[in-house]
Parts: structure tokens; sequence; C-alpha cells
């Protein structure tokens, strides 16, 4: 659907070149929800924004839905952008319009002739979940409210891909989530493709199939949601994961634990999809002369299954302990000894 | 009772001043309206940065915004008067008086414009291009309605300057209340006269004011 060949944005400034964008290949397929992370700056709002000729790339291709967005102009890329949906952070919306006018706009811009245009927008709102509200104006709504009205509006030409740019960094965490929710159920439903830009990991791993992590304007790593979670390889990636799977105390809390613990060891253990739901622990303590500890752990839900992150203590003879690392290793679970405190 | 109060005032002159003053204000605002409009539109348009970005086209709108915003009033009416004289075929009457009305209100217009045009979200802009908007769709349902409220309360101050300004030209022949109160009030030492004209020139600018406020409340829905 959105393939990227070698596409590179330089914007020129006072002091001097700025690579936004900087040789980035990429390929997204139909139906796919793509997320991109990285910090401020990384490149990502100018990626996004190649995506629908906002931006132009200064060299490489950009093709969306079989159009190549670098080269068409006028009436034709005006014609392509109505099949490319964009919501905003910051919503854009008009706010001399109520929301069923704001959501009419851009049927209005594509021409649809007014009584297919209610009909279209009494869908949408439908859709969104905003009955009830048809005649607020924007000033009147809650920041989610807001952002259904983006999405039910960016929708409403029937688009082919969805670009969220950072959708949901204005809003708080419950709202963020309702709005990820309505995105994966617009995506099923219709089946659209989402590609949406992030600083929130918890949004990659809510919502996306493949992840892209995206650092001065480079894409330094790519793959699937779990794959990534599981084996994260670039820092970058792992301060990312780090976001969803240990909250900011867990590494004080964890110095702390193997103060407590002198003897034995303590273990990372990271489980994912099926692996996650086996009795791991049970097993242990029946095959091994082992005392275990649980000492934290946390399960998180990706997209694709869920990601567990356990931490546990292991007391007992050490070629015992040697002998249930190499069982749990067995088990599609990663390992991790955090220190040996004998 | 009014004519104790009043002994210089002609109640018919009165009236007649009155609606030469209202003549010239509503057909001023009406031009400066839409010729305010249409160069604060330019002058943002052409600016850095947007649709239709031109630093030659933007520069020469605003030096002529610039020079006619800075000349006073009274000597942009001498200054004006060959063209006057050519366009309408009289310097004197209150038809005389509209194009330096214009001329003079119209850059200062223009400016607020532009300065509304520019409080309007770039991300509005930005959202109504991503959905395929052609630049006049963009003109006319995004950037004027949005920017309404700011245009409405632009034009009440700008017509109340006109009211100022007619007073200016009456003095120089274009009738209406200022003529009145300048050739009957003053030159001729009667002070009722000055005052009467005086007090409907208040009593028009707030309702000027009134209808403006009234309005800019009624459109903005921020």
């Amino acid at each position: 659907m959105i393939t990227l060949s070698n596409v590179t944005k330089v914007y020129r400034a006072a002091s001097g070149h700025v690579t936004a964008v900087d040789h980035v290949n990429l390929h997204i397929a139909e139906g796919e929800i793509f997320g991109i992370i990285g910090y401020s700056g990384a490149g990502k709002s100018s990626l996004i924004r190649l995506l629908n000729g906002l931006e132009k790339p200064t060299s490489g291709e950009v093709i969306v839905d079989g159009k190549n967005m670098e080269k068409i102009s006028g009436k034709q890329l005006r014609q392509a952008r109505q099949q490319i949906g964009m919501i905003f952070q910051h919503f854009n919306l008009l706010w001399s319009r109520t929301v069923r006018e704001n959501i009419a706009f851009p049927l209005e811009i594509a021409g649809v002739p007014k009584e297919e245009r209610m009909q279209r927008v009494d869908e949408l709102i439908q859709l969104v979940g905003l009955q009830g509200r048809e005649n607020a104006y924007p000033s009147q709504l809650s920041g989610g409210q807001k952002q259904r009205v983006g999405i039910a509006r960016a929708l409403a030409n029937n688009p082919k891909v969805l670009l969220c740019d950072e959708a949901t960094s204005a809003l708080d965490p419950q709202t963020t989530d309702s709005i990820l929710d309505l995105l994966v159920d617009i995506n099923k439903r219709l089946g659209l493709t989402i590609v949406l830009i992030t600083h929130e990991m918890h949004v990659i791993r809510k919502i996306c199939d493949r992840v892209a992590v995206m650092e001065n304007g480079k894409i330094v790593e790519m793959g699937e949601v779990l794959h990534v979670f599981r084996k994260p390889e670039q820092p970058i990636t792992k301060r990312f994961v780090q976001q969803v799977t240990e909250p900011e105390e867990t590494k004080e809390a964890m110095l702390h634990l193997l103060e407590r613990y002198p003897n034995g060891q303590v273990v990372q253990l990271t489980f994912v999809g099926e692996a996650a739901e086996q009795p791991l622990i049970t097993q242990l303590i029946r095959q091994f002369n082992l005392n275990v500890n649980i000492l934290q752990g946390k399960i998180s839900q990706t997209h694709h299954g869920s990601y567990g992150v356990l931490f546990i203590h292991l007391d007992g003879a050490n070629e015992e302990i040697e002998r249930a690392l190499a069982f749990i290793r067995q088990q599609e679970v990663e390992v991790e000894v955090l220190a040996n405190v004998e | 009772m009014w004519n104790e109060l009043f002994p210089n005032v002609v109640w018919d002159k009165i009236w007649a001043a009155t609606m030469e003053t209202l003549y010239m204000t509503a057909v001023s605002v009406v031009a400066t309206f839409v010729l305010g409009i249409l160069l604060g539109l330019l002058l943002f348009l052409t600016s850095k940065g947007n649709i239709w970005e031109n630093r030659l086209v933007n520069g020469a709108i605003a030096s002529f915004v610039n020079i006619f915003r800075s000349i006073p009033f009274i000597i942009l009416i001498i200054l004006l008067i060959p063209f006057t004289k050519l366009v309408v075929g009289t310097i004197l009457g209150a038809n005389a008086a509209l194009p330096a009305l214009i001329i003079g209100a119209a850059p200062f217009y223009a400016r607020m414009v532009e300065i509304a045009l520019r409080e309007i979200d770039k991300g509005v802009i930005e959202a109504a291009k991503a959905m395929g908007a052609t630049t006049s769709t963009i003109i006319w349902k995004v950037l004027l309605p949005e920017a309404l409220p700011a245009l409405v309360s632009g034009i009440t101050v700008t017509a109340i300057a006109l009211v100022g300004y007619t007073a200016m030209a009456g003095v120089v022949g274009a009738g209406g209340l200022g003529n009145l109160a300048y050739l009957e009030g003053f030159q001729r030492n009667n002070n009722d006269v000055t005052f009467v004209a005086t007090v409907l020139i208040l009593v028009i600018v707030f309702i000027i004011q009134f209808i403006g406020d009234f309005v800019t409340s009624k459109i903005d829905k921020r």
C-alpha cells in the first residue's frame, strides 16, 4: 500500500542544512497498523507528511496506493489526498463549524451532494460514537470527543490510508485508550491501513502490528511489535521498550532486592505469546530443589498477544540453579541473570 | 423646550447632515471591508511560508499599505483632490469624500485583516490541505470563516475611525455633521449647533460599537 524507497528530506535553514529524513526505506502492507516511534526531532513528523504530499522529498520515491506522491501535483494530488485521511495531535478542527459541519467539510471538498453528505455524516457520527453531540461546537467538546470528530472527518471520503500524527499525545491515558480502541475497530471493520507516529511505546504496544524506530532521520530498527519487545537491539529501542515493561521505580526496587537476597540469583524472565500463559513457576518448584521467590512481575497486552516480564529469585545449590535456567530457556522464555551476589 | 435650549439649531439641517454622515460612513465601510479583506488576504497569502509566497508582491502591497496608512487623513484628502475630481467629477459633497475615506481606511483595515488571518492555527490550514482542498476553498471555507469575529471587530474599529474621518472631510466641504459643526457651529460661534452635532456623532459611534460587539459575540464560537 505504501512504499518509500531511499527517501531523504533536507530542510534549508539559516544555520545550514537539516536532514529530517535520511535514506528511509519502508514498505507498509494493506490493512496494517504501522507505528513509527521516535523522540521529538527524530523526523517522524516530516516522514508522515511525505505520505500525503504535504512535504515533498528531496530525493527518493514515495508511493501510496500506486501513486507517486512526489511527482503528482494540482488536481491529481488533491484527489489522491482525499484517499488519505489524517488526524492530528491538536485535532485542527474548524471552531466556526459544528461537529456535523466539521465532518461534512471533506465531503464538501470532494463535491458530494448535500443530501448524500448529510447521510454520510450521520453514519460517521454513529461510527465514532458522537451521537447527541452533532450540533455542538468544538469548544464545547472534551479532548477525546474532539479527536473523535477528527477521526470521523478523516474517514469521511472512505480513504484507504489513515495517517495519525501524534493523535493521542494531547489526551489523558484513559481517553488515549478509548481512541486507540476506536482506531483498531476502524482498522478491522474498514480494512484501513493506519500509519501512526508517536513517542509513546504504550500506543505501539496496544495497537500496532509492526513498528519502526526512528532516530536522527534514520530508521534504526523495524519489525513485528512482539519481536521488537522481546529482542530490542538498539539502545534507543531498549529505552522505548522499558517505557512499557519497567516502570521508573523498577531499577531501584531491583537494587534493593539484590541486597536483601545475598544468596542465589535474581533472574529476569521475558515471556512472549503463549509462553506467557504456561505454568512455568509451578514446574520449576516441582522439578527442581529450589526456593522460588517471585519479586515483581508485569504482563502487557500487545495487539498480537501478551508479553510479560517476571523477576524471580532462585535460591539453592548452584548446579540446581543452572539446571533450572537451562530448563527455562527450553520453554521459549528469555532469561537474563541480573546479578550473582554470592 | 428644544428651541429654547438650542436657539440656533435648525433641525431639518441637522437631519440632512446626519443622513449625509451616515451615507458616507456606510458606503466607505462597505468598500473598506471588501477592499481591506482583499488586500489583507493578499498580504497574508503572499507572506513567507504561505500558499502564494511571493516576496515581490508582498513587498509591493506592504509598501502601498504602509504609505497610505501613514499619511494624515486631512492631508490625504487634499492630495487626492485631482483623483477625486477625475473619479467623482466634483470635490464637493458626500460622494466627493468617498475616495479619500476608502483609500485612507482600507490599508488600515487590511493590516487588521492580515493580523486576524495570522491568528488562525496553521494546523487548521494544514488539515484542509491534507483533505485535498483547493486554495479558493481554503480562503472561503477556512480562512474567512475562522477569522470572522476578528474581521468584524476590526471593521467596527475602522468604522468608528471612519465616522471621525467623515467629520474631517466635512471641514473641507464634504457635508455631514462635521461640516455642520464647523460652518454653522464654530465659524458662526453657535456653540449649541456644535454640541448637537457632537452628541449625534457620539450616538452614531456608540451604535456602531454596540452592533459590532453584538455580532462578534454571536459569531464567536471559540
